[in-house]
């Protein structure tokens, strides 16, 4: 488009907001970039003491001599209570927002979408500490039923007859973190569906659910994704809501309704305050693993989207 | 909502105590800002220990943050009586405190465990005439904290402690336990145990006590990180209280201090051969007292026999150490106000201002030694 308008006369006032623009998104990639060089350089000193294999190693003692650590046990907890969090706020988030744009009467739409907001802005220390000690007590019994009734299936064994403090409460807390972020920005997506489309779908006879399904998930599905990859983004990164609810527990285990899990931002926050030197540079390469990680995963994100092309 | 309530005392970093004005006032406000109708707080007073020379000037310390609370009841205690003096303790950790101590950022740093001859030397660079000491200054102990409804009184001796935090023994009917509360009605439930998920000095000073107490029964590397299996971690001695208060058939390790503010969680009497000990300030001070005292030119280091305890002494203490130089701290760094505000640390009014925080005071000999090298500090 802009090639078709060039050769026009420029004002200042494009210039200036041209330079602006281009400064802002410089400005993201040079902190992008700072951040990584950084961590990369913080990291080294740690990565070549460990005298065990980095990323396979559970144990996380790297102010011991000789130094052992390893980031196994953090990325299968960081994947672990994201993917739990996503089972349960992207399809909940989702609804929330088709009812609010669709279904909802509109006073009663205003209300919800005001009030899922306002949940994004509570802080996550308050999550953790409610997590805690209101509702963690309270879904022990579906923990409970959980393993009775499908303690077949091994990610829901539990043989220590203790429920709290697990990767499933961790999760569970989580869903409620990013279910505004994943609800808020999809609802927008929403809103957005040309009327015309909805109207069309309607007046050729589709119902409600047929109109959703053919003519606003087309066209909203790259938001959808957005949205989706913004709450695993907050998901992954969560750090004091998981220090406080999670056992911080050195050891793969599969059983999530067990007392366990520990993730990259839980263990930093943990470790920071009393690590020394070497204890520093190893927790700051196990940030520079969740660093990629949320790179990769937003790339994988806009190739998903770049795939669907045809409907954005 | 209930819940929240009724822990608010948690949710600060640290429980109410006489000593401590200002965070019985936070904590106050905690409360109403929680509950929207607690009673206001009670008027405080500071009281103001008579003989106490002032010293004036700004200083500032760095480290420990086990020792932080009690030197904060100081601070206030010491600036209430001396207007024209600044002193700012910043609890940055025990390594950061010593590092800063080295570097010429503060007059003093506090350390979790005594300075090895290492960071001495460094430090030494700083004391014209004089070296780097450690002196022991703020005493404490940490006390095994349980839930059980109907025990009042739970008595374990040191292998039942760490076949408990090892995982071995896991119900809390356990013959090892049975055989130590054979009055008590112990119930066949699980034990949920909690551990601290962050690195702390009180996770080391508890290890350190099992791996010597309870040789066979605790086979792990003392250290700040908890390395055990099984329980479940918690971050900071506020949230292990808070979570044995609220988990029945539970159990923990805890400072001192956090051992009397919980509502249905109690500490555990240890016995160790001579009958069981009551977790204590005084009965820590004891233990304290007992302590190998060695060093020199003023160095004050403490290594307790943990093994075989004073009788009557709750032996699971931990002593927290002053960095100064003893003499030659250069003048920028006001030594006067340095000497005269540890002088205050060490007397018996400073000293009974740690117990009643829930630290456990040093006793005797010992601090009459420490007196002597404060008394030489000073120019």
């Amino acid at each position: 488009m802009t090639a078709v308008l060039s050769g026009q006369a420029v004002r200042p006032g494009d210039r200036v907001f041209s330079g602006l623009s281009l400064a802002a998104g410089v400005l993201v990639l040079v902190v992008m970039a700072a951040i990584a060089v950084f961590l990369v350089w913080k990291a080294i000193p740690s990565l070549t003491t460990d005298s065990a294999n980095f990323f396979t190693e559970q144990q996380w003692l790297p102010d011991r001599d000789p130094p052992v650590f390893g980031i196994a046990v953090l990325a299968f907890g960081t994947v672990l209570t994201s993917l739990i969090a996503m089972g349960i706020a992207v399809p909940i988030g989702f609804g929330v927002a088709l009812f609010i744009a669709f279904y909802g009467n509109r006073r009663v739409s205003t209300a919800l979408g005001f009030t899922v907001d306002l949940l994004a802005a509570v802080p996550s220390i308050i999550f953790g500490l409610w997590g805690l000690y209101y509702f963690m007590p309270r879904i022990v019994p579906f923990a409970e039923w959980l393993s009775t009734y499908l303690g077949w299936i091994p990610l829901f064994r539990n043989d220590l007859e203790i429920y709290t403090k697990s990767i499933l409460m961790a999760g569970v807390v989580l869903a409620i973190m990013i279910l505004p972020t994943v609800s808020a920005i999809s609802r927008e997506v929403f809103l957005q569906v040309p009327r015309a489309q909805t109207e069309a779908a309607l007046a050729l006879g589709a119902t409600r659910w047929e109109m959703i399904r053919m003519s606003v998930f087309p066209f909203s599905r790259p938001g959808m994704v957005s949205a989706a990859m913004l709450g695993l983004g907050r998901a992954l990164g969560e750090t004091i809501a998981v220090a406080l609810l999670l056992s911080a527990i050195f050891e793969i285990n599969w059983a999530i309704t067990e007392p366990g899990g520990n993730t990259f931002a839980a263990n930093i926050a943990l470790k920071w305050g009393e690590a020394a030197d070497n204890g520093r540079s190893a927790l700051i390469a196990a940030g520079l693993v969740l660093f990629l990680i949320t790179l990769a995963v937003n790339m994988i994100a806009r190739w998903i989207i770049a795939r669907h092309e045809e409907y954005t | 909502m209930g819940t929240l309530i009724r822990h608010r005392a948690f949710l600060g970093s640290r429980a109410v105590h006489q000593g401590g004005s200002l965070k019985r006032l936070a904590a106050a406000v905690a409360t109403i800002s929680l509950a929207g109708c607690a009673p206001a707080p009670p008027p405080v007073s500071i009281e103001v220990p008579p003989g106490l020379e002032c010293a004036s000037g700004t200083i500032k310390a760095a480290g420990s943050t086990a020792q932080a609370n009690a030197i904060t009841d100081w601070i206030v205690v010491y600036q209430t009586a001396c207007p024209d003096a600044t002193i700012d303790y910043q609890a940055v950790g025990s390594g950061a405190g010593v590092e800063q101590f080295v570097a010429g950022q503060t007059s003093f740093a506090g350390t979790d465990s005594a300075a090895d001859d290492e960071e001495r030397a460094a430090a030494g660079e700083r004391c014209e005439g004089g070296s780097a000491i450690n002196i022991p200054l703020v005493g404490g102990g940490i006390g095994v904290v349980y839930n059980l409804e109907g025990v009042e009184q739970l008595i374990l001796d040191p292998p039942t402690v760490a076949g408990i935090f090892a995982n071995e023994i896991t119900r809390w009917n356990d013959p090892e336990i049975v055989r130590l509360n054979p009055r008590g009605v112990l119930p066949d439930a699980a034990i949920a145990q909690f551990h601290r998920s962050d690195a702390s000095g009180t996770t080391a000073n508890f290890t350190t006590y099992l791996a010597d107490a309870a040789s066979e029964a605790w086979p792990f590397e003392p250290g700040k990180e908890w390395i055990a299996p099984g329980g479940q971690g918690a971050k900071g001695s506020d949230q292990v209280i808070a979570s044995v208060d609220v988990t029945p058939n539970s159990i923990g390790y805890v400072d001192l201090s956090y051992v009397d503010v919980a509502v249905n969680a109690r500490g555990a009497l240890l016995d160790t051969g001579a009958g069981p000990v009551a977790p204590t300030p005084a009965n820590a001070s004891a233990m304290i007292a007992a302590a190998e005292v060695s060093g020199e030119d003023g160095n004050t280091e403490l290594t307790f026999d943990y093994a075989d305890p004073p009788a009557g002494a709750y032996p699971i203490v931990l002593v927290t150490y002053e960095l100064v130089c003893s003499s030659g701290l250069a003048d920028s760094f006001n030594p006067e106000l340095v000497a005269s505000f540890l002088r205050y640390a060490a007397s018996d009014p400073g000293q009974a201002t740690l117990a009643a925080g829930g630290y456990a005071p040093i006793t005797g000999a010992l601090l009459q030694r420490i007196r002597d090298i404060i008394t030489r500090m000073s120019p």
